[in-house]
């Protein structure tokens, strides 16, 4: 199969060697956990326990409030000894479920709570794809079953399945291919039955050829799946790069994949679809790279959902003296820490300890105009006039240069010679815009 | 870890560990035997011109920049660049008055580093042709002894200046005014007369290559240039076999030292690539109709400043095409 790849991009060191070989383990319960009710894209969910109710490892903590959301449930067996406002991974506090572990419970399976997918009709399967709670696990948390219902009008011919993992540092979606290709094949079976597709391409970095070579191995005969290598390339895992690799395309700018026919999901994802089929187990665990130069014991865990930041780092044996920043994501898109009782959620890849060497200094020098970001740019914006704009406030004038065409990646604020935060200043500028009355927006 | 401060930046969390005073003083690196050059063919008449052009600058950035500019090196290569395009002898007060010149108009007033329209040596280089139109033109021969002091270096300032140095002239100005050409070998190694750094072609091309390779210097339009002035020039040459070749077009006067070090100052050059190309066909347009049909030998000093000029409409004419749209769309 032709590889088409993409323009621009940049090359950060990949760091990923601390745990590509690691294999997955499993994290002790924590204590306690702390479960959000605000864990994915779309509406939270709606509390549907209170404080003193004792629950079961699997049972429904928040109900999924419409289509556009899922339920949350708790992640171990225990007590919920308090209901209220918690830090939050993304910075802000939000309403959330403390559980205490029950030490004596026996943590074990329990009578299925997700039916046998065997069978099922395309709306059974949806609907038990979101009472199980899953979400996209690249990092968005968009709800997954509402990417099993193409939106009306629209018809997929090609489901993509992204296994770039192109954050440097992150390795849980390798582990997971290397580990359980099955389950990466089965979620592709499912989703490509219910999409009505015939036609999938996992997409995989050729930095993982060990991932590449378990996909092949383990590919079921009646199915046309086609495992690509792609070309070690940040942002080469972001849905419009890897759609343009893959198929040559161009989503249209405000667009979305579907309307060039392709379905984007994640590895990750595609195992936790087939896994809350395979155990009967909603989603309450997820695969986390647990990593970086600060911290002691680097290692891939599976990680109850709601583990708190500390309890998790506890477990790698804690931070060397010289880690300076803790990171939920990738050290490109992720969400630096100021408080580590924030818990692991659905969307968390991993968590990077940067050492004080690897941080960004404060010095800012003026923009030169060197042209670096133009030429680091994967959807080809001007950052540079972008910048200037954002420094002075010229809110319209940055969205007339398509400000919304940036999807954030941060290609532009790596290789910025000046050190000018960049993505941040877009980032900003984004939500001014959203606050501005449409009018003086254009 | 509760003890630990910790640190909590925007993403992305990392960056390149090139920064922009790198990138600046890699360029001062690259001109290290350019100087030298100059060392060799003019003594120390040449060196001392680069050093009072380069402290004119540096002090001047001093006072009027901002604090701490100093440090990332871009001062240093205005007066460095300042000093190669200047005469060996030109008097050291006028060196020094045309860095401070160009720092200070050319750079601190715009608002220091970036903020410039125009190229702050080329400025100097301007103001002093205007102000000393006399002493920027006399040209001392290059070689003699290192040592020896040649034109009128200590004159003082203000004072009429009194020439005894053995003058030549430049290529472009033998052919201009005396119809006498130059072997081109000479002006590949740089032996011949001219201003201090501009004579040694082969040495600014090294620099650039360096440069380029290191990720410092975009290359689009230092070829565009070359490429404009070889092919106008050839047609010229063709058309009429008494107008000059283009090679000794391209290796002849500041052609070299203005494509490589001064129309690749990405402050005031266009900041994409397309803009970088028509930059550099501009350029060399200019420049061949300046020194074929103007007044002056010499025209890659005016050529880049009025492309300068045009650099803003240039940047605006050639935004890039969105990802996922059909065509630029102007805006």
């Amino acid at each position: 199969m032709k590889f088409f790849g993409f323009s621009h991009g940049i090359h950060p060191p990949e760091e990923k060697g601390l745990t590509s070989a690691l294999p997955i383990r499993r994290m002790p319960y924590p204590e306690r956990l702390v479960l959000p009710l605000r864990q994915h894209a779309g509406r939270e969910a709606k509390l549907a326990v209170k404080v003193g109710d004792r629950v079961e490892r699997g049972d429904v903590l928040g109900s999924a409030d419409g289509f556009m959301s899922v339920p949350i449930h708790a992640s171990a067996a225990g007590t919920v000894t308090e209901i209220g406002w918690w830090p939050h991974p993304d910075g802000s506090m939000a309403q959330s479920v403390h559980l205490a572990v029950d030490p004596s419970a026996p943590q074990v399976p329990r009578p299925r709570l997700v039916p046998r997918w065997t069978g099922l009709s395309t709306a059974q399967i949806v609907e038990a794809v979101q009472s199980a709670g899953v979400v996209g696990l690249g990092g968005a948390a968009f709800p997954t079953h509402v990417k099993l219902v193409p939106p009306k009008g629209s018809t997929v011919t090609i489901l993509i399945v992204n296994g770039a993992e192109c954050e440097p540092y992150l390795t849980s979606d390798h582990r997971t291919m290397v580990e359980y290709p099955e389950r990466v094949h089965l979620g592709c079976r499912i989703m490509m039955q219910t999409l009505g597709v015939t036609k999938a391409v996992i997409g995989v970095e050729r930095n993982k050829p060990d991932a590449i070579a378990a996909l092949e191995k383990a590919k079921p005969q009646d199915l046309d799946i086609t495992i690509l290598p792609l070309t070690v390339k940040y942002p080469q895992g972001a849905e419009k790069m890897l759609i343009k690799s893959v198929t040559g395309v161009e989503v249209p700018s405000g667009q979305l994949p579907v309307s060039v026919g392709v379905v984007v999901q994640n590895v990750g994802s595609l195992a936790a679809i087939a896994e809350v089929f395979e155990t009967g187990m909603p989603l309450i665990e997820r695969i986390v790279t647990v990593t970086g130069h600060g911290l002691k014991r680097p290692a891939n865990l599976i990680v109850p959902v709601g583990t708190r930041l500390r309890d998790l780092l506890a477990h790698c044996d804690g931070v060397t003296p010289d880690a300076a920043e803790v990171i939920l994501g990738g050290p490109m898109m992720g969400l630096a820490q100021a408080n580590l009782e924030a818990p692991v959620i659905k969307g968390t890849t991993g968590v990077v300890v940067l050492a004080k060497t690897e941080v960004r200094s404060e010095t800012v020098y003026p923009c030169i105009h060197c042209g670096r970001c133009l030429e680091a740019c994967p959807v080809f914006l001007n950052p540079s006039l972008l910048g200037d704009y954002a420094r002075v406030r010229r809110y319209a004038d940055m969205a007339s240069h398509h400000l919304a065409d940036c999807m954030l990646c941060g290609a532009c604020s790596y290789v910025c010679p000046s050190n000018i935060p960049l993505a941040q200043l877009f980032q900003a500028g984004k939500m001014a815009l959203r606050r501005m009355p449409p009018a003086e927006a254009r | 870890m509760t003890d630990t401060p910790l640190v909590v930046t925007a993403s992305p969390h990392i960056r390149t560990r090139d920064t922009t005073p790198r990138i600046m003083w890699h360029v001062v690196v690259s001109l290290v035997p350019v100087i030298a050059a100059s060392g060799w063919f003019f003594g120390i008449s040449g060196l001392l011109v680069i050093v009072a052009a380069t402290l004119g600058a540096v002090v001047t950035e001093k006072f009027t920049g901002r604090p701490g500019a100093l440090r990332d090196g871009s001062a240093t290569i205005t007066g460095v660049l300042l000093g190669l395009s200047l005469p060996s002898g030109f008097p050291l007060w006028m060196a020094f008055l045309g860095g401070a010149f160009g720092i200070g108009f050319g750079k601190s007033v715009w608002g220091g580093l970036g903020q410039n329209a125009f190229n702050p040596a080329l400025l100097g280089r301007a103001f002093l042709q205007a102000a000393f139109p006399v002493a920027i033109t006399t040209w001392p021969k290059p070689g003699g002894a290192f040592w020896s002091l040649s034109g009128d270096l200590f004159a003082w300032p203000f004072l009429h200046p009194v020439s005894d140095a053995v003058t030549g002239a430049t290529p472009l100005g033998l052919l201009k005014f005396e119809k006498q050409g130059t072997p081109l070998s000479d002006l590949i190694l740089g032996t011949t007369g001219g201003s201090v750094g501009e004579t040694a072609s082969l040495l600014i091309i090294l620099g650039g290559v360096y440069l380029a390779v290191m990720g410092c210097l975009n290359w689009r339009a230092p070829v565009a240039i070359v490429l404009t002035v070889g092919g106008f020039s050839g047609l010229l040459h063709l058309l009429d076999p008494s107008k000059p070749s283009p090679l000794f077009m391209i290796f002849s006067g500041g052609l070299m030292l203005g494509a490589v070090y001064m129309a690749t100052d990405m402050v005031t050059v266009p900041v994409t690539n397309a803009g970088r190309w028509i930059f550099g066909a501009g350029v060399g347009l200019l420049v061949v109709v300046i020194r074929i049909w103007g007044g002056l030998p010499e025209g890659v000093m005016y050529a880049i400043l009025l492309m300068n000029a045009l650099t803003p409409f240039i940047n605006q004419s050639t935004q890039p095409r969105v990802f996922g749209s059909a065509a630029r769309r102007a805006s």
